[in-house]
C-alpha cells in the first residue's frame, strides 16, 4: 500500500513557514503516496494546523517546495489547490452554520459543474452518513457535534478530492465517535481517496493509518509505518500515554 | 464579607434590569395613551389613516431597498457603509438628468413606461458603479484593518461624494419633470390609492423578491453568504472572496439606485445632500431589522416607513403635541434609540452577540 514504487500524490519538501517574525515549520519533508492514510500526530502548537494550512496555500512557506502530483503548488491561490484537488476538513469543523446541510454539501462542489456527478457524490455521501440525509433541510449550526464532524467530512468529499487533509477528526467527539469517525476515514480511503490525518489521539491515528510523522515544536522528528511508532520508545512514552 | 461582592453586581444588574423595565412600561403607557386619545377623538377617518398606511408603506419599501445594502456589506464585511446614502443620491442625480433629457425629446410623456425603465436602469448602474469604485478604491485596501478603520472611511466617502456631486452638478435642488400617467389615483380592490404609491409598492416588492431569490437560491448567494460567514472557509471551497464582495456591493448598489427613483418619483426633488436623511432612516431600518439579516432590512424599512407615518399622528396627535406629522423624523429616530436600548439585536437578529469577534 505504502508503495515506494510510485510517485507521491503529495510531497512536501523542506518547508518552512513563518507567521510574521516566528519561525513555526523547520524544514519539514512529508510525502504521501497514492492510497495511502497518512498521520500526522504532534502535542498542542506542534505546528500540526499551520502544516495543513500551508499545504492549502491559505498561509505562504517561506522556503520550501510542496508539489501535488509532480507539480509544484506552493505559491499558488487557495482556490486553484483546492481546484488541482486538495479539500479539508477543518479543525472544529467550521461548517456554515447558518447555511442548510444541503448547501453546505454544494458548497463543498463549488468548483464543479458536472451535475450528475454532484448527484452521485451527494448519493454516497448519504450512503456513508444516513444521518446527514435525514436533515438535509437542517441549518447547520442546530447539528450536534457528531454530525457536524459528518456534514464537514462530507464536504471535503464533494470537491472529490485526490487528497483529503484531516485536522484532528476526532477533537471534542465522544469515544464511541471517535471510534466511528476512524473507521468511516478507512471506508473513504478504501474507496480510493488518499488521507493525509493530523491528530492528537495517536493511538487511534496509528490504528488506521499505513505510516505516520511525529512533529514536535515545529520539526519533524520521527518517520516510520504505523506499526513500527506504535511500538517505537519513545512514543510510547511521549503520545501513546505509556509513562 | 466574601460574598458581599457577588452580591453587588447581582444588585446592580437587577437595578439596570428594573430600569430598562421601567422605561419600558413608560414608553408602552405612553404609546397606549396617546393611540387611546387620538382614536377617541375621532378625528381622522379610516380613509386618511388607510392614506398615511400606504403612504407608509410606499416610503417604508423605499427605505427597504436601501437597508439592504447596509445590511448585505454588514453581513459581509462587518462595518456599516455611511456612503451607502450617496450611493443611492448619485442614482437619483444621475437619473434625473436622463428623466429631463427624456422629458425634452417628448418620450417621458409619450412613452412612459419605456421612459421609466431607461431611467430605471441608468440608475441602477450609477449606483452599482458608485458602490463597486467606493469597495475598490476606499474599503479593499482597509480589508485586514480593524473594523473601525472603513467605518470612518466610509464617513469620508459619503462626504467626498456629496461634494463631488455638488462641485459637478450645482447646489441647487432639481424637479424631476412631471409624469402625467402618473398623476391621479386608482382603486384596487375597493381602495382608493394614488398611482405613484401602487408603482413604489409593487416595484419594491419585485427588487425584494428577485434578491431573496438571488440570494437564497443561486450559486453566487450562495457563495455570498459563505463568505459571510467564514471568509476562510469560503476561500476554502474555492469561493473567489473579492468577487463575492463585489457583488455584495453590486447588489447593494443596484437595489439602492432603483430606489432612488421611486424615491424621485414620489418626492420629485432631488440635490446633492438628498442621500444623507434617507440614508440615515434606511440604516435605523437596518437596526431594527436586526443588521445583517436581510429578512430583517425589508421588514425594517417597511417597519420603519409605517410608523413614522403613522406613528406621529397616533400618537403623537392623541397627545396634544401640535403639528405631529412634522416630527417624524424624530419618531424614526426615538425608534431606532428604542430598539437599541430594548432589542440591540433587532426584530429578527440573533446573530450579533453570537458571531462576530
Ligand atoms: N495566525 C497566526 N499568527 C501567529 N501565530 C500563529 C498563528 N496561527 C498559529 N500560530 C502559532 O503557531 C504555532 C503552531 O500552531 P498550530 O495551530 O499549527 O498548532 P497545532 O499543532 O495545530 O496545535 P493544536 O493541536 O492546538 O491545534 C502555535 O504556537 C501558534 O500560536
Ligand atoms: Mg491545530
Amino acid at each position: 500500500m505504502s508503495g515506494n514504487n510510485h510517485h507521491p500524490v503529495l510531497q512536501l519538501k523542506n518547508i518552512n513557514t513563518h507567521y510574521g517574525p516566528i519561525h513555526i515549520l523547520r524544514n519539514i519533508n512529508i510525502e504521501i503516496y497514492p492510497g495511502e492514510i497518512v498521520c500526522l500526530l504532534g502535542g498542542n502548537a506542534s505546528g500540526k494546523t499551520t502544516t495543513l494550512r500551508t499545504i492549502l496555500g491559505m498561509v505562504r512557506p517561506s522556503a520550501g517546495e510542496i508539489y501535488l502530483d509532480g507539480e509544484r503548488v506552493d505559491g499558488l491561490p487557495t482556490t486553484e489547490i483546492v481546484k488541482r484537488g486538495i479539500s479539508m476538513v477543518p479543525e472544529n469543523r467550521r461548517l456554515f452554520k447558518r447555511m442548510t446541510v444541503l448547501e453546505n454539501l454544494e458548497m463543498g462542489a463549488f468548483l464543479r459543474h458536472d451535475q450528475d456527478g454532484i448527484r452521485e457524490d451527494l448519493e454516497r455521501i448519504f450512503e456513508l452518513f444516513p444521518r446527514v440525509k435525514e436533515r438535509l433541510h437542517q441549518k447547520a449550526g442546530t447539528l450536534s457535534g457528531g454530525e457536524q464532524q459528518m456534514v464537514a467530512i462530507g464536504r471535503a468529499l464533494m470537491s472529490r478530492p485526490k487528497v483529503l487533509l484531516m485536522d484532528e477528526p476526532s477533537m471534542g467527539l465522544a469515544p464511541v465517535l471517535v471510534e466511528q469517525t476512524f473507521e468511516i476515514i478507512q471506508q473513504i480511503n478504501q474507496h480510493g481517496t488518499t488521507i493525509f490525518v493530523v491528530e492528537q489521539n495517536a493511538n487511534m491515528a496509528l490504528s488506521i493509518a499505513h505510516r505516520g510523522y511525529v512533529l514536535q515544536t515545529g520539526r519533524i522528528v520521527l518517520a516510520d509505518t504505523a506499526q513500527n511508532l506504535l511500538h517505537n520508545e519513545m512514543m510510547r512514552q511521549a503520545y501513546l500515554g505509556e509513562m | 464579607m466574601q460574598r458581599a461582592l457577588p452580591q453587588q453586581i447581582s444588585d446592580r444588574f437587577n437595578f439596570a434590569a428594573g430600569v430598562i423595565w421601567a422605561l419600558r412600561v413608560i414608553v408602552a403607557a405612553i404609546v397606549v395613551w396617546g393611540a387611546v386619545s387620538t382614536l377617541t377623538s375621532g378625528f381622522y377617518s379610516a380613509s386618511q389613516w388607510r392614506d398615511l398606511f400606504i403612504f407608509g408603506l410606499a416610503q417604508g419599501g423605499v427605505y427597504a431597498l436601501i437597508a439592504l445594502g447596509y445590511t448585505m456589506v454588514y453581513g459581509i464585511l462587518g462595518f456599516i457603509n455611511f456612503a451607502h446614502g450617496e450611493v443611492f443620491m448619485s442614482g437619483m442625480m444621475i437619473g434625473y438628468f436622463v428623466a429631463d433629457y427624456l422629458n425634452e425629446a417628448g418620450m417621458w410623456n409619450g412613452n412612459p413606461v419605456l421612459a421609466l425603465l431607461i431611467v430605471l436602469v441608468v440608475s441602477m448602474l450609477t449606483s452599482t458603479g458608485v458602490a463597486v469604485l467606493v469597495e475598490r478604491i476606499a474599503y479593499r485596501p482597509l480589508r485586514e484593518s480593524p473594523r473601525i478603520v472603513p467605518l470612518i472611511t466610509s464617513i469620508g466617502a459619503s462626504f467626498f461624494i456629496q461634494y463631488a456631486f455638488r462641485g459637478l452638478f450645482g447646489a441647487g435642488v432639481k424637479s424631476y419633470p412631471r409624469m402625467e400617467a402618473l398623476q391621479g389615483a386608482i382603486t384596487v380592490l375597493g381602495v382608493r390609492i394614488l398611482k405613484v404609491h401602487v408603482l413604489v409598492i409593487v416595484a419594491v416588492f419585485i427588487m425584494m423578491g428577485l434578491l431573496y431569490w438571488f440570494v437564497e437560491k443561486t450559486r453566487m448567494g450562495k457563495a455570498i453568504r459563505a463568505v459571510a460567514e467564514d471568509k476562510e472557509i469560503a476561500a476554502l471551497m474555492g469561493v473567489d472572496i473579492d468577487r463575492a464582495i463585489v457583488m455584495t456591493f453590486a447588489i447593494g448598489g443596484m437595489m439602492a439606485g432603483a430606489a432612488g427613483l421611486l424615491y424621485a418619483l414620489v418626492f420629485n426633488q432631488v440635490f446633492f445632500f438628498s442621500g444623507f436623511l434617507p440614508g440615515i432612516k434606511a440604516f435605523t431600518a437596518a437596526v431594527l431589522g436586526g443588521i445583517g439579516n436581510i429578512v430583517g432590512a425589508m421588514l425594517g424599512g417597511i417597519v420603519l416607513g409605517i410608523v413614522e407615518s403613522v406613528g406621529p399622528i397616533l400618537i403623537l396627535s392623541g397627545l396634544g403635541i401640535p403639528a405631529p406629522h412634522q416630527l417624524k423624523d424624530v419618531v424614526a429616530f426615538t425608534v431606532l434609540v428604542l430598539v437599541l436600548i430594548f432589542r440591540p439585536k433587532g426584530l429578527l437578529g440573533e446573530r450579533l452577540a453570537e458571531e462576530r469577534d
